[in-house]
Order: structure tokens, then sequence, then C-alpha cells
């Protein structure tokens, strides 16, 4: 199947300035763009050239897994962020972040903590288990959850090209900031599904 | 003894246009000056103190993950920054230029596979040029990873390194990698890794 690049659900500059329109425009329209373009071409001719993303992404290997993954990485990253946004959590996200983190804010310290140490290009993930436990995961390059079981609810991309534009090697602001546009009620729907 | 961040050789705007001021300022000042602190940070009180970086990085896998990951980031840029020059780039001569020749079949074939090296290097690394048993071999590393490391899959000594996080091109180029390693080539001091060259050789 042919894979298409989502539409954004805000305009490139809605999310300003915690994430600039010009961030967005090489962010969206050019990185997530080219993902979108290596994997359909990449794909042709192989045991993939039919599959949905989410099997690619639990299955592939070498260029198609690293581009099916940034594809499906990016469209989640993007997809829950809002210019007016849910800021908190609340009901049944709310009460298992406190019971497996403590409260709000120690979840968002240990999230922020796993974004800004880890080393290169990557992912941060807020995840839930098998069990419905949240976890916090580091992961490099194009990285998913899927691959070990976990269902992802948030990632914050710390590829140096989510924030170089607008904070350069203030990759520590650029989190503290991403918290502003998260909305949780996209967070709670995918716990909740 | 704490290991120092080495002055450019050059100002921040000699490299222009090929690579901008802005980008210098912030990838000395601020990227290879934070991998130089906490390499210090990383070794404070213990005897890697009174070894040489390159010492240090030969047994690397021995060490925490701080060590490798700010040994390696002060160890490339100290090399990055001093194979590039104002009114540079070309075509080297001198025994560089024939091992080049005598490794790849000649100067355009050596350029393609350094280039493809650091284009297709997924995610953040570097790329070499390397001398290993009297050969030059190019190759890439993930990360701040060099092939004086034990746990590089690339070996040898690094002669010429080309730095593809994006940390290193972004401003200027954004996603357009493949130009700005185009672009590297006008910089090259080869003048530099002829030095380096003889200095593998022994």
């Amino acid at each position: 199947m042919k894979h298409e690049l989502p539409k954004l659900p805000y305009a490139l500059e809605d999310l300003a300035p915690v994430i600039s329109s010009q961030t967005l425009e090489f962010h969206y329209g050019k990185h997530h763009q080219a993902y979108v373009n290596n994997l359909n071409n990449l794909i042709v001719g192989t045991k993939f050239e039919n599959a949905d993303l989410e099997t690619i992404v639990r299955e592939a290997d070498g260029g198609i897994f690293n581009n099916g993954a940034q594809v499906w990485n990016h469209t989640f990253y993007f997809s829950a962020f809002s210019p007016k946004p849910k800021a908190a959590p609340a009901g049944k996200l709310a009460e298992a972040i406190i019971a497996d983190f403590g409260s709000f804010e120690q979840f968002k310290e240990a999230f922020a903590k796993a974004a800004a140490t880890l080393f290169g290009s990557g992912w941060a993930w807020l995840v839930k288990d098998a069990y419905g436990h949240l976890e916090i995961v580091q992961e490099s390059n194009a990285g998913n959850p899927l691959r070990t079981g976990l269902t992802p609810l948030l990632t914050c991309d710390v590829w140096e090209h989510a924030y170089y534009l607008d904070y350069q090697n203030k990759r520590p602001d650029y989190i503290q900031e991403f918290w502003s546009i998260v909305d949780w009620s996209v967070v709670e729907y995918r716990f909740g599904k | 003894m704490a290991f120092e961040l080495p002055k450019l050789p050059y100002a921040f705007n000699a490299l222009e246009p090929y690579i901008d001021a802005g980008t210098m300022e912030v990838h000395h000042g601020k990227h290879h000056a934070g991998y130089t602190n906490n390499l210090n940070g990383a070794i404070q009180g213990s005897s890697l103190e009174a070894m040489p970086i390159e010492a240090i990085l030969k047994d690397v896998s021995k060490l925490s993950p701080a060590v490798r990951n700010n040994g390696g980031g002060f160890y490339n840029h100290n090399l990055f920054w001093t194979v590039m020059a104002p009114n540079a780039g070309g075509e080297p001569q001198g025994e560089v230029g024939k091992l080049i020749n005598k490794s790849f079949g000649s100067f355009s074939e050596f350029k393609e596979k350094f280039s493809t090296a650091a284009a297709s290097r997924f995610g953040s690394g570097w790329a070499w040029l390397v001398v290993n048993d009297g050969k030059l071999v190019v190759g890439s590393t993930p990360n701040q990873d060099n092939p004086l490391m034990d746990i590089s899959e690339l070996k040898g000594s690094p002669i010429l390194a080309l730095d593809v996080w994006e940390h290193a091109y972004y401003l200027k180029y954004q996603n357009r990698r493949p130009e700005y390693i185009g672009n590297f080539f006008n910089v090259i001091n080869w003048a530099q890794v002829e030095k380096n060259l003889n200095s593998a050789l022994g």
C-alpha cells in the first residue's frame, strides 16, 4: 500500500513560540515527508509492499524499519500537540500516573530526564505495558516501543532537527516548553483504547 | 590534569559560506565545550586523568557511557576543526593523494564513497577516512564513537573526519545533509590530512 503524509491537526504557525512554523515546515514538510517517500520507494517488491504501517514497525529491519518507524513516530508525535491543549491528565490516566510515578510533577521530571539524557538522536516515550502499568523508555534513532510489546502513549522527539532552529544546543529548554503544547485529552484517549 | 577545549585554528566566519559563523560558534563554544566539561567530570579523581585521550578511547568498552560519549565527542571535534581550513579543499597532492588513488582508484571514487558513508549514517554520527594496516579505509560510526575505540566496527587511525550530527549543519542546511557534505570538500585541509597520515604511518 502507498503510505501518505497525514495532515497536521493545526496550522504550521499554531505551536509557536514553543515550536516555530519554520521548524514545522522542515520537520513535517521535509523530514516526515522524506520518510514517507523513502518508505514507499523501499517497500516495492518486498514482503512489506502491502503491509500496513504498524506491521512494518513491528517486523521490518534496516531501511524499511528506519523509514517506516520514523513515519509512525512523527505522526504520533505531531498528533499529540494542540494550540489549545488540555494541560494535565484527568480520570484513569491521572490515577495511573500517580500510582506509577508518585505525582504528575514527578512523572514530568522523569520523562524530561529521559528525553534530555538520550545520547544522539532518538525519542523518549511514555508507554503502557501489558498489565496497564506506565513506564518511561528511551529509544535511539527510529526506535519504537511497539517492538517490545509496549503501547506508546506520548513521545518527545529529541533528534536535533526537532528543536535546533528554535533552541540550538539547549535541548532541556525545548523539553520544558514541550509540556505546554501536549494535549492530554489525546494521551487519555490513547490510554483508554 | 583536565582536558582543555582547544582554540579554533581560525575565526568563526573563516569557513563561510560553506560553514556559517553561527554554526561554528555554537558547535565549538557549546557542543564541543560541553563534551570537554562532561569528560572532565566523568574522569575526575580517577587514573584516567593522567592518560592521553587516545589511550582512554582504546579501552573504552571497560569504561562508563559518559566517558565513551564525551571522550569521543572531545576527540572527534578536536580532529574535525583541524582538518578544515579557509582557502582549502581541492584535490590532495603528496602521499595522501597517492594513497587515495591506490586505495580507491581515483579521487572521485574516494569522494563518492566518503560522501555515501556520511549521507547514509542514520541518526547522529561521523564519517571517517582512516589508515588501517597501511591502507586507507572509509566508513562511519554512530553518535560520538570513533575508529580508535575497541567497541567500533570501523578500526584504524583517523586522518579525516566529518561530523554528521544535525547540529553540525542544521542552522544552514536543515534537512539537506548531502549539500553540507558536498560543501565540506571545499574546506578540507589536505595539508593537515597529510600530516595525520604521516603520523599514523609512523
